[in-house]
């Protein structure tokens, strides 16, 4: 039985961001698109995005989490090479 | 000396070639001795001259300067033979390991050399760690003992190069076995042309990675060759042999199925019936196809071809008659290769042949390090000063540790070399040459392990140059990280309510010593004359002068006219400490931000420091003989850096929990309840007396009656403010001049005729200006009375003479005046009786708020005005004090300081009119209180019993996923709990806050709980050990005065008694068991979590907030995009939570209450 991981509720909202997107990141953040935080390619995550969207190193994930302080938060990743 | 201020760009870590050495050294030491006879330092000795000079009356004999001010020179030892770095062994091994021990090359191919070189280059470009990548290639390029699974896959992977297509077929099996045997035979022949032991060289196979796949070439390819041929000629008919087998193995396989099918044919052809064409034709396919299958396999010729793939592979790629054997270190120093020990000339000749590209991929840059320079030809000899040798009270000379170790290494150097000139046997060469190495070894690192530490004539080990550095007290944790303070004050601690929590109080005796820096000037010479007259032994005086020169002088009678004659602006005086310097102040451990606090000083009389006492909790202080820290800021940066973050008042929110950690304990808390509660009422007189006491502000009285809290409106201040400002430098204009000559009796020429002259003396200057100043004041305050809507200030609590006051009111007199807040006091025993009537009543407006609550635990606080409730640990309480939090969070911490201070003043007036005291007697209950309670804990105990029996006959039910004696311990646990817990409630019943101030203190939160009054009271309870009922000691039983297995209360440590009563024998042991277990778990709590606040302070040290709210380490990798994910201050939220609705939509109903009833008036 094959399980998609993203439906399980402690595994937060996971989307590749458009190249556009990126670009608006980055123009609004004073930090370098690069430092964020990495994921690794074969996360397993990534792997079950890349089945429905080309997904490779350079590219920025956006994770929507819930948070108890603040309702809900959202973080980048960059991926990177495995 | 001259100084210079030198920026440091960078620093790169290196080794000192030889050559290096050789230049820096100043002197070549030779004689092991220090001194001759006459005391004289010996030349080319440890303690030539040239090394520098330790007495200050001597010349250094290289530089010229002063003993003390020389720093030293090195000087160099050559030693008679190479020996090892201590600290290098597992580098120099690392090397040898992954080089060739022929040609030097790192023992990977050049293609993955340059890829590595490549990787190496992009983690530079990109600081990335090259640690991982070291590891990789140094594994990589590892010689390794070959094992039988290691063995398998090199045949695996030979087979795989030679025959790509085939996988388990019989005959690959077959050929795989060839092969197995001829690598064998292979090793086997090369090995012994080495070693010559037959015995070794068996079963063997030869692993690639062992063969250097550079100086293939150099090796001589005949040889391999050769010895191919030979094994070919040798293992030929072998070969064939095995060949042959397989064919005919084949070939009776096909005969065997073949003979079958006939035999199959025939049955059916004999058959009695009719015969099964169909079948027939079938087996006879099946036939003719097998007998063309074994034509085809004997016909094939696979022997010839797979000899010659073999030949092929063995002569192109890797097998080679040459086996670098593994290289072993035997820490610290001794590498070994295979059985042979290899000297220190032979592993320096090794490393010198590597080359400097093939070195800088094993991680060693050959601009600073070459690796021939891990092994030491020539010792450097560190200067005198480093190593300084003491004289006795005896005028016996001592020498440093250091200085013992270098004369043990030029001793036996100096035997080397004699013994080598001699042409001594090798044997005893190479004795001299390991104590050399030992000597050498420990001279570096006496805690080595595997070399037993030189020890000194006493026994005591010689503290060398590792021990020096390393370690909690080493150079570095000891002496450069943390070291010892100037300006800097310990003593005990010991508290003082009348300071305020700002402040700390400073014994003279410390005043006296510890001095602030104060630059003289124009406008504070005179008091700094004045610090500078009193002296060193009186209080506000001043202990040393700096010129502007720099020239330092003592302060004292003799010096003191003549600084006094000569002090000028620009000159330094280090004075005394003062009321009002700020210091910081210090309790470790320094666990959190709040350990380390700006206070302001005030010199008081006697020995210790004072602190007021809401400020223990954040430094965890007590007076129980806690010591403190204090260090006087020498610069105005830090003391103004300080004043603005470190200031006790910008600490009360801690970080940690969004609430007061600094607020009222103890004392200070049952005061402001004893003050406050319902019954507390005071003559006129006796308030005004506390008000007076507590330093708050007077009310006023306007005739017949006193108007508390009227005079502090903000209207008020702000009034105040502005005449200030605009009077600051008023020296009053035309029309004031004019007003004041009209009070003079002067014609009116003779006014114009002054005026115009505007010539005044000191005096009519002064009345001036009061003329302009009260001018400018009636103007502001007609401004805001005309702008004010002439409202009722709300604020006001009305007194007539001869009316009681209560304490409420003179509490309120704390309060700011727009303050509104309810909330439930900590006494409040959670009855809900105030929910139900608020939330039955139709209109909120009209609750009987008097009455909400049977015990005044509803505080409601209106327009500044404690209505209803009483105060206690809720209201300001350290931790958890709901009013002290409103006030820091909207009025700032200056009105909190404010709040605290004159509380503190206020509660200790409070509880000085009632007085405080405890005794056993409010531990008293009566007989039939006693009774209740016996009788209680005597069912709970048949109770138990009953559980036992029911346990004993097996009808007691096990609970969910619980055996049945987990179950019997649960509930018995259960039953003994609720005992407790009841017979605590008994005696609570009789536990009243009107006149018992135990109960008061802990109804109130100021100390202990109303467990602790209870247990001394009723029971003590259950004792634990391990979370459950006291279960070890004898066999089976605790005590061997229960029956074995006995499962009762009493005999698994329940303790009936009360501490009151007295504990029996039995009990008062398991308690004992019990209290032990509590303290030893104390102790270990500490340790473990001070390691933890180690671990994550170094985790989270450089990490910092930008001020987007991004979180970033020091690299800019982001850490969080806003800190917390909300980006709120956790010291300004509402304990933890950005916002608390509920809190503020009952506020704003006090709020529009208060507004309701004030139309109404």
């Amino acid at each position: 039985m094959k399980i998609d991981i993203q439906q399980h509720n402690l595994v937060p909202k996971h989307e590749v961001i458009s190249e556009s997107e990126k670009e608006l990141l980055q123009q609004n953040s004073d930090f370098d698109i690069n430092n964020l935080p990495k994921i690794k390619i074969d996360d397993p995550v990534v792997k079950e995005l890349a089945k429905s969207s080309e997904i490779s190193a350079g590219d920025v994930l956006k994770i929507t989490r819930d948070s108890k302080t603040a309702g809900e938060f959202i973080s980048y990743r960059i991926v990177i090479e495995g | 000396m001259k100084e210079f201020i030198k920026k440091i760009e960078r620093i790169n870590f290196g080794l000192m070639s030889p050559e290096d050495i050789r230049k820096m050294s100043v002197v070549r030491v030779e004689t092991p001795d220090t001194y001759d006879s006459d005391g004289y330092p010996i030349e080319n000795g440890l303690m030539d001259p040239r090394l520098g000079v330790l007495d200050p009356s001597l010349r250094c004999h290289t530089c010229g300067v002063r003993g003390g001010d020389c720093q030293g020179h090195f000087g160099s030892i050559e030693l008679a033979r190479p020996v090892l770095h201590v600290g290098f062994g597992d580098i120099i091994h690392k090397i040898l390991r992954s080089t060739c021990n022929d040609c030097g090359r790192v023992l990977l191919p050049e293609d993955v050399l340059d890829d590595y070189r490549e990787k190496l280059a992009d983690a530079i470009d990109h600081r990335d760690n090259l640690e991982d990548i070291l590891k990789k290639i140094q594994s990589d390029a590892k010689k390794v003992e070959i094992n039988e699974s290691k063995q398998n896959d090199i045949v695996d992977k030979i087979m795989d190069d030679i025959y790509p297509e085939e996988n388990d077929t019989y005959d690959h099996i077959e050929r795989r076995d060839i092969l197995i045997n001829i690598l064998n035979q292979l090793y086997a022949e090369a090995y012994m042309q080495r070693d010559e032991t037959e015995e070794k060289a068996q079963f063997k196979y030869i692993d690639p990675k062992q063969l250097c796949p550079h100086c293939r070439k150099n090796q001589s390819l005949e040889d391999i060759e050769a010895s191919y041929e030979t094994l070919e000629m040798k293992h030929n008919a072998e070969i064939d042999e095995i060949e042959n087998s397989i064919r005919e193995n084949i070939e009776s396989d096909y005969t065997k199925k073949i003979e079958k099918i006939d035999k199959k044919i025939d049955e059916l052809n004999s058959a009695e019936g009719e015969v099964d064409t169909e079948a027939i034709e079938k087996l006879e396919d099946e036939r003719a196809k097998l007998v063309e299958d074994q034509e085809l396999k004997s016909e094939r010729k696979f022997d010839t071809e797979f000899k010659r793939r073999i030949r092929d592979y063995i002569k192109e790629s890797h097998v080679q008659a040459y086996i670098q054997e593994a290289i072993v270190l035997d820490k610290p120093v001794t590498i070994h290769q295979g059985d042979y020990k290899l000297t220190a000339s032979e592993i320096r000749e090794r490393l010198e042949n590597i080359t400097d590209e093939d070195i800088y991929i094993l991680g060693i840059n050959p601009e600073v390090a070459r690796p021939e320079w891990l092994v030491l030809t020539v010792l450097p000899v560190p200067p005198v000063t480093v190593r300084p040798s003491i004289t006795l009270d005896t005028g016996e000379r001592s020498e440093d540790d250091l200085t013992h170790k270098l004369v043990d290494i030029l001793r036996i150097n100096q035997r080397l070399v004699e013994n080598m000139e001699a042409g001594a046997p090798q044997l005893i060469v190479e004795d001299l040459w390991d104590l050399l190495q030992y000597h050498v070894t420990t001279y570096f690192d006496n805690e080595a392990s595997g070399v037993p530490p030189s020890k000194h004539r006493s026994g005591r080990p010689l503290k060398t140059l590792t021990q020096r550095l390393k370690g909690k007290e080493g150079r570095f944790r000891s002496n450069l990280s943390g070291k010892r303070v100037n300006f800097s004050a310990r003593t005990v601690i010991s508290p003082d309510p009348n300071i305020s929590i700002n402040e700390v109080g400073v014994p003279e005796m410390i005043a006296k010593e510890v001095t602030v820096p104060a630059y003289v000037n124009d406008w504070n010479i005179d008091e700094i004359r004045t610090y500078v007259e009193n002296g060193p032994n009186v209080h506000p005086g001043a202990n040393y002068m700096i010129t502007e020169s720099g020239s330092r002088r003592k302060i004292n009678e003799d010096t003191k006219e003549f600084i006094l004659e000569n002090l000028k602006p620009g000159d330094i005086v280090e004075r005394h400490l003062k009321d009002g310097d700020m210091v910081l102040f210090n309790r470790q451990p320094s666990l959190h931000r709040m350990s380390m606090m700006a206070h302001e000083v005030r010199v008081l009389p006697y020995k210790t420091f004072r602190l007021n006492l809401c400020v223990c909790p954040p430094y965890n202080a007590d007076f129980d003989g806690d010591e403190m820290n204090m260090h006087v800021f020498q610069t105005d940066e830090s003391r103004a850096e300080a004043k603005s973050l470190m200031r006790v008042q910008e600490h009360i929110l801690s970080p940690r929990f969004g609430g007061p950690i600094i607020g009222a304990i103890h004392d200070h808390i049952s005061g402001a309840y004893l003050l406050t509660r319902k019954s507390m009422t005071f003559p006129e007189e006796q308030a005004l007396q506390i008000v007076r006491k507590s330093h708050l502000p007077i009310p006023e009285y306007d005739g017949e009656k006193w108007l508390l809290k009227k005079s502090e409106s903000d209207e008020d201040i702000a009034i105040e403010r502005e005449i200030a400002k605009k009077t600051k430098n008023v020296r009053g204009t035309k029309a004031d001049k004019e007003t004041y000559l009209n009070t003079l009796d002067l014609s009116d020429d003779e006014k114009a005729k002054r005026l115009k002259a505007n010539k005044w003396d000191d005096e009519e200057k002064e009345i001036i200006k009061s003329i302009a100043h009260k001018r400018i004041a009636d103007e502001i305050t007609a401004k805001y009375a005309t702008d004010s809507d002439d409202g009722i200030d709300e604020s006001i609590i009305e007194k007539f003479e001869g009316d009681r006051w209560t304490g409420k009111e003179l509490f309120s007199l704390l309060l700011p005046n727009d303050l509104n807040l309810t909330y439930k006091a900590e006494i409040c025993t959670k009855c809900g009786q105030c929910d139900r009537i608020l939330r039955e009543a139709p209109d909120p407006s009209v609750v009987d708020y008097e009455h909400l609550c049977p015990i005044d635990a509803y505080v409601v606080i209106e327009n500044g005005i404690l209505k209803h409730g009483v105060i206690d640990e809720k209201a300001y309480g350290s931790m958890s004090g709901q009013i002290l939090d409103k006030i820091v969070k909207e009025y700032g911490p200056g009105r909190a300081k404010e709040f605290l201070d004159r509380s503190t003043d206020l509660a200790i007036c409070g509880i000085m009119v009632t007085g405080i005291t405890t005794s056993l007697n409010d531990e008293e209950i009566p007989e039939e209180a006693q009774a209740r309670i016996n009788e209680h804990l005597q069912k709970s105990e048949e109770k138990v019993d009953r559980l036992i029996d029911a346990y004993n006959e097996g009808i007691l039910d096990a609970l969910p996923g619980r055996s049945l004696e987990e179950t019997l311990e649960m509930r018995i646990m259960q039953v003994l709990g609720e005992a407790r817990d009841k017979s605590g409630e008994i005696a609570e019943d009789y536990l009243t806050m009107e006149h018992n101030h135990s109960v008061v203190m802990a109804r109130t939160g100021a100390r202990a709980s109303m467990l602790n009054l209870t247990q001394i009271t009723s029971c003590v309870g259950q004792q634990a050990v391990r979370g459950g009922r006291i279960h070890r000691g004898y066999i089976e039983r605790t005590l061997p005065h229960f029956k074995r297995n006995e499962l009762g209360a009493k005999a698994k440590g329940f303790v009936h008694s009360s501490y009151k009563s007295g504990l029996d024998p039995i009990e008062f042991f398991f308690h004992a068991m019990g209290g032990r277990e509590g303290l030893v778990d104390t102790a270990i709590r500490t340790a473990q979590s001070g390691y933890m606040q180690r671990r994550l302070v170094n985790a989270l040290q450089d990490l910092q907030v930008k001020p987007s709210g991004l979180v970033t380490d020091n690299q800019s990798n982001v850490v969080q995009r806003i800190f917390g994910d909300d980006g709120v201050d956790p010291a300004k939220s509402d304990f933890g939570i950005a916002a608390n609705l509920d809190k503020l939509i009952e506020e704003i109903k006090l709020e529009e209450k208060s507004d309701v009833s004030q139309v109404g008036k």
